[in-house]
């Protein structure tokens, strides 16, 4: 029943999707905190630029942006990210890309979470003489992160199941495999099957997991 | 009561820690503090009372500007209040404040609550930050709950920790404001102990409360607000027994007669 399988690499495939995944994952927390950051910080140059940057970045479709890397970072402006091989740039390109999307989210998921603190305990913060950066590493974010644990993982789940855009500039992940076994074979069904399986396999534990952190970490008040 | 002495010379000496000088803020149309003058010697517990709305908290939480002026002038220690940044952060090292919600860090331990500050901005050795601690936890009778986390302690624990975590980092003088109002009833006098206690030992205390047992017993001075101005300063004795101001004669006639 599965032999139109052979001859195929799911796992190479899957495991490219995950490596997006996990990048892009790191990535877009490390820089979603940082907008985020600038969202509530007393600079108004950087609040204006983190507000314009969500505010556009979230609104544009991923494949846009995608596409930009590939057609505008790399052919147009010459940027090969650090590799002369083109699956690499290309890979490399998906990654940037999903990171620009998904910090956009993660930024927003992080704001409401610092929504969720209590403006007592930034000014106890202050008040010890701690300054703004300390008060948002030291006392703020940490709170901030254990009531969005669950948000995050919406993200996280969602950014997952993006990386699949990345087909649209020749990364071969699940999504562009799948294309090519549809093209090729005539279980277009069990092909669909197969990869929403995949994908389920990934998706479901992340979620599962991150629920059960979500109530382990959460702050009691 | 020892002997006070309650003179508002205009000239600050050295014994002046917390100066304020013609202090004035607005909330929107509100004018929340009015040419607010006041002195606060070394040593001195001042306690300030007032109806709800008077500018008291204000007053308290612009001495270390987690409220900012618009004219007039604060200086602690002889130094003006700074605007932003590191030199305020620096005087705010040096000014402690009690908040009426505690305002523990919910996501540390006791412990770590009053370690952090001694860490991150005096930079003291761990051993010597954790030391200090436990010390100042015992002070105030909470040295068994160092390994639990706020919201595991009654309320009045909590407030005692927060005294014990100002403390930690050597201030030169105490802000209160209103340390009791969020209290249990029977909570309020291990608090007022320990600010009793305090204010023995010779610290310089500014507090805000509605505790008038506590400022007959331990202030200095009680300075009176309504309507963003003090209306009247004067030792506890007399300001009790014998309010000058109308305005004070209506609020104690209110308070003290029930």
């Amino acid at each position: 029943m599965f032999d139109f399988l052979e001859g195929y690499n799911l796992w190479e495939a899957f495991w490219t999707t995950v490596q997006l995944t996990v990048l892009s994952a790191i990535g877009s927390l490390i820089w979603g905190t940082v907008l985020a950051a600038m969202r509530v910080g007393p600079v108004p140059l950087m609040r204006g630029f983190g507000t314009a940057y969500v505010n556009i970045v979230r609104n544009i479709p991923l494949t846009v942006i995608i596409l930009f890397t590939s057609l505008g970072l790399n052919q147009t402006f010459g940027a090969t990210l650090g590799s002369d091989q083109i699956d690499t740039t290309n890979f490399r390109l998906a990654v940037l890309g999903l990171i620009a999307y998904t910090s956009a989210f993660v930024c927003e998921a992080l704001r409401s979470g610092i929504n969720t603190v209590p403006v007592g305990q930034a000014e106890a913060a202050r008040a010890l003489g701690l300054n703004f950066t300390q008060v948002l590493t030291l006392v703020v974010l940490p709170q901030a992160f254990r009531s969005v644990v669950g948000p995050l993982a919406n993200v996280l789940i969602a950014l997952t199941k993006n990386t699949t855009v990345a087909a649209a500039i020749g990364v071969a992940e699940a999504a562009l495999l799948m294309k090519e076994m549809i093209e090729n074979e005539a279980q277009l069904v069990l092909i669909s099957a197969v990869f929403a399986f995949g994908f389920v396999c990934l998706t479901l534990p992340t979620g599962l997991i991150l629920g059960w952190v979500s109530k382990k970490v959460a702050v009691k008040r | 009561m020892t002997e006070v002495s309650v003179t508002k010379d205009a000239t600050p000496t050295a014994e002046d820690l917390v100066v304020l000088k013609n202090v004035n803020k607005h909330f929107g149309a509100l004018h929340v503090l009015q040419d607010i003058d006041l002195t606060i010697a070394r040593g001195e517990v001042v306690v300030v009372i007032g109806p709800s709305g008077s500018g008291k908290s204000t007053l308290c939480r612009a001495i270390n500007r987690l409220e900012s002026i618009e004219s007039g002038s604060i200086t602690i220690d002889g130094k003006p209040l700074p605007e932003e940044g590191k030199a305020l952060a620096r005087l705010r090292a040096d000014v402690g404040m009690v908040f009426q919600s505690f305002n523990l860090f919910a996501h540390k331990t006791v412990l770590e609550n009053v370690m952090l500050g001694q860490l991150k901005v005096r930079k003291a050795d761990k051993k010597d930050a954790e030391e200090k601690a436990r010390g100042l936890l015992d002070r105030v009778g909470v040295a068994a709950q160092a390994d639990k986390y706020p919201a595991q302690l009654s309320g009045g624990q909590q407030q005692r920790v927060a005294i014990a975590r100002a403390l930690a980092m050597g201030p030169k003088v105490m802000l209160f404001d209103e340390p009791t109002s969020a209290l249990d009833p029977e909570m309020i006098n291990e608090v007022l102990e320990v600010m009793q206690q305090l204010a023995r030992d010779g610290m310089t205390m500014v507090v805000v409360t509605h505790e008038m047992g506590f400022a007959r017993s331990a202030a200095n001075r009680v300075v009176f607000m309504a309507d963003g101005r003090i209306v009247e300063e004067a030792v506890p004795d007399q300001f009790f027994s014998n309010p000058r101001s109308d305005r004070a004669k209506d609020f104690l006639s209110k308070i003290l007669h029930h």
